[in-house]
């Protein structure tokens, strides 16, 4: 009989192995899925994990990389200060989505402006306020009438798309766009640009961003004491409160953060790859950022890591739909399953497996 | 703009129709929880139920098997859930979302054959003599089976939870495991019964959607009615007659958002469409009451 022993502490060598083995794991059970609809597995693995990198077509695929891994780095750094503490805001998704609406709102009521000085970082500041507020939504539900946030923030992912849906065809239409729903192509507005900054790497500013954003993560969660007051409260919410920890005003502040971060996020999307306003702006970053914030084992050189992997599978996922003839979809099932060995595995970061039956005390 | 066109005999009956999704997922949710565990993956269940009941309803011609394949593909997923969470003691709050996840990924998968085909029918049932009373007969006595299955199901659980010994034992379990295992009671066995009880409920729920409602397979159908489910328990307080209560209230916009929409009303569509969700938000905020379980979502494990 197998049974699980409780470790005295958590295995700090499974803590750091368990994330690369549930990446292991993950192959070898997507592998069996692949070999259910017919396909070859080890083909259809080194389509998504290699063929990106280093096959016939990396040259087109390869910048994608830092494309789709910036705006899950920055949305997972935010949501991993609220997860720390045991504040669940699920709902980044509609918070992406308010910073594209605000940042793009901002620099289109000025267009055609040319004063960049003034508009980009503008539009970054107000995608920064409309992520912002959209999260503190939430947090001040919970701080004044004890609202669950996971519901709440995951309501609102629901409305930010109507607002989405309703400002692709309304205010924030291209009045030049001969009637078609979506706003002006920012990509031709060079005043909120967010221009790739050199060739062929796919390095945007909100790649910037979020290098900058793990660094200082990393400082604020290591060395100061507002990471401590997060770490703690995760840790132990009573003792938190001995320490003076105010628990609403740590919910709060991990609100704006998270909600900010995905805001930013939005904005680089809008202004950059994606380009403008429209109904299928938004497609799930906001999601797939909470498998990398628990890949990344809530730590930003881990989630930095666990970004890069994720984004891998994005782009290694639109490949094998083209040359494997595999559905789109397959990939979500994918990232779903990576969260799911990775939980699995993490069972041995605090329990031994041990063998036979348990004596009697 | 022509509010006159809305018939509220017709809107109730609609109402009731509209609210049995949401009440089936609601009902198994709300069994999960009081035994203690916190399944967010309900979303991820509807789906994959609505996904399997369409598979199965289209392939056989019948709308029954249809139905019996959603609660088995429902149950199915939810055993995942179960082995991970009670078996290798998962935080169950991720766990959830990453079945929720895995569950939208793979009924986008299943259906990929299936988009825009229409579902076999289902019939009303249509009580002889008593549907022609007015008012009350459209209303109460001519919906199709699943709406009164979702009446009996909840009216059943009332009875299990509060007239049964077996509900008291899954109360014991969900309000403090330690003392339900001391007792000799079986913890793992019964949440698992509890959480497998839930996903066949949330996946009938979902082939409501996929086999009445809509009735062709989309990608995304249950577009948030999981998270819907489980905000109403919450507002229930973990009580059946008030998860009904919250159910109706939640067709009720659904409903009546849609007769607007129809109608022409001067708001755009898109903030008429969002009216359910910011509902569930204000309905949370404002009359939320009564206690979770003690053990909710704590993992439990026998140290000796």
């Amino acid at each position: 009989m197998l049974r699980l022993e409780r470790r005295r502490q958590p295995s700090s060598f499974w803590r750091w192995a368990a994330p690369l083995a549930a990446v292991v794991l993950t192959m070898f059970l997507g592998g069996l899925l692949f070999a259910a609809m017919g396909k070859d597995p080890l083909i259809a693995i080194r389509t998504i994990f290699w063929d990106p990198l280093f096959g016939q077509y990396a040259a087109f695929s390869r910048p994608q990389l830092l494309v789709k891994a910036a705006p899950l780095i920055l949305i997972a750094l935010g949501l991993s200060f609220g997860f720390r503490a045991g504040i669940w805001n699920i709902g980044a998704e509609g918070q992406y989505i308010m910073g594209a609406i605000f940042g793009a709102g901002f620099a289109l009521a000025f267009y055609p402006s040319e004063a960049r000085w003034f508009i980009f970082p503008g539009a970054i500041l107000f995608g920064l306020l409309g992520g912002m507020l959209w999260g503190l939504i939430p947090g001040v539900l919970k701080v004044r009438f004890g609202t669950n946030e996971i519901l709440s923030s995951l309501m609102l992912v629901y409305v930010a798309e109507n607002i989405l849906a309703k400002m692709a065809i309304g205010l924030l239409k291209n009045p030049d766009g001969m009637g078609f729903p979506g706003s002006r192509n920012l990509k031709q507005y060079a005043a909120a640009h967010n221009p790739e900054l050199a060739a062929g790497t796919g390095a945007h500013w909100g790649v910037v961003a979020a290098i900058l954003a793990v660094a200082g993560a990393y400082v604020v969660l290591s060395r100061h004491r507002f990471g401590y007051d997060v770490r703690l409260t995760g840790q132990s919410p009573r003792a938190a409160r001995f320490a003076g920890v105010n628990p609403g005003r740590l919910i709060l502040i991990c609100m704006a953060i998270s909600g900010g971060f995905a805001g930013i996020a939005g904005y680089f999307e809008v202004a950059g790859p994606s380009g403008q306003i429209s109904i299928d702006f938004n497609v799930g970053y906001g999601f797939t950022a909470i498998i990398v914030a628990f890949l990344g084992r809530l730590h930003p050189v881990g989630i930095l890591l666990a970004g890069l992997l994720l984004a891998l599978t994005y782009i290694g996922g639109e490949v094998a739909a083209l040359t494997l003839n595999l559905p789109i979809a397959t990939i979500q099932m994918f990232q779903g399953m990576l969260l799911f060995s990775l939980l699995m595995v993490d069972v041995l970061t605090d329990f031994r497996i041990r063998f036979g039956k348990a004596k009697v005390a | 703009m022509d509010l006159s066109a809305i018939n509220p005999v017709l809107l109730i009956a609609a109402l009731i129709a509209a609210s049995t999704p949401i009440l089936l997922a609601g009902i198994g949710e709300l069994v999960v929880e009081r035994a203690g565990v916190l399944n967010l993956g309900v979303e991820g269940m509807m789906i994959t139920g609505a996904i399997c009941g369409f598979i199965a309803a289209h392939a056989t011609g019948s709308a029954s098997v249809g139905f019996l394949g959603a609660a088995v593909g429902g149950a199915g997923l939810a055993l995942i859930f179960a082995v991970l969470s009670q078996y290798l003691l998962t935080n169950q709050v991720p766990t959830g979302l990453g079945l929720t996840l895995f569950g939208l990924g793979l009924s986008s998968l299943l259906g990929q054959d299936y988009a825009g085909i229409k579902a076999p029918t289902v019939s009303k049932i249509d009580v002889p003599l008593l549907s022609d009373i007015p008012v009350l007969g459209p209303i109460l006595f001519n919906q199709d089976p699943i709406v009164y299955l979702g009446i009996g199901m909840t009216v059943a659980v009332w009875w299990f939870l509060y007239r049964s010994r077996r509900g008291l034992i899954l109360r014991a379990v969900g309000e403090n495991h330690e003392a339900a295992h001391a007792l000799g009671y079986k913890v793992r066995l019964i949440r698992v019964g509890a959480i497998v009880f839930g996903g066949a409920c949330a996946g009938l729920g979902g082939s409501y959607l996929s086999l009445v409602r809509v009735p062709i397979w989309t990608d995304g159908i249950t577009a948030g009615y999981g998270w819907i489910a489980l905000a109403i328990v919450v507002f229930a307080g973990w009580r059946p007659y008030r998860l009904m209560l919250g159910a109706y209230l939640f067709g009720g916009v659904t409903v009546l958002q849609l007769n607007l929409q129809a109608a022409n009303v001067p708001i755009p569509a898109e903030y008429l469409s969002m009216s359910p969700y910011v509902a569930t938000i204000l309905v949370l905020v404002l009359m939320s009451s009564g206690r979770a379980p003690g053990s909710l979502g704590r993992a439990f494990h026998a140290s000796t």
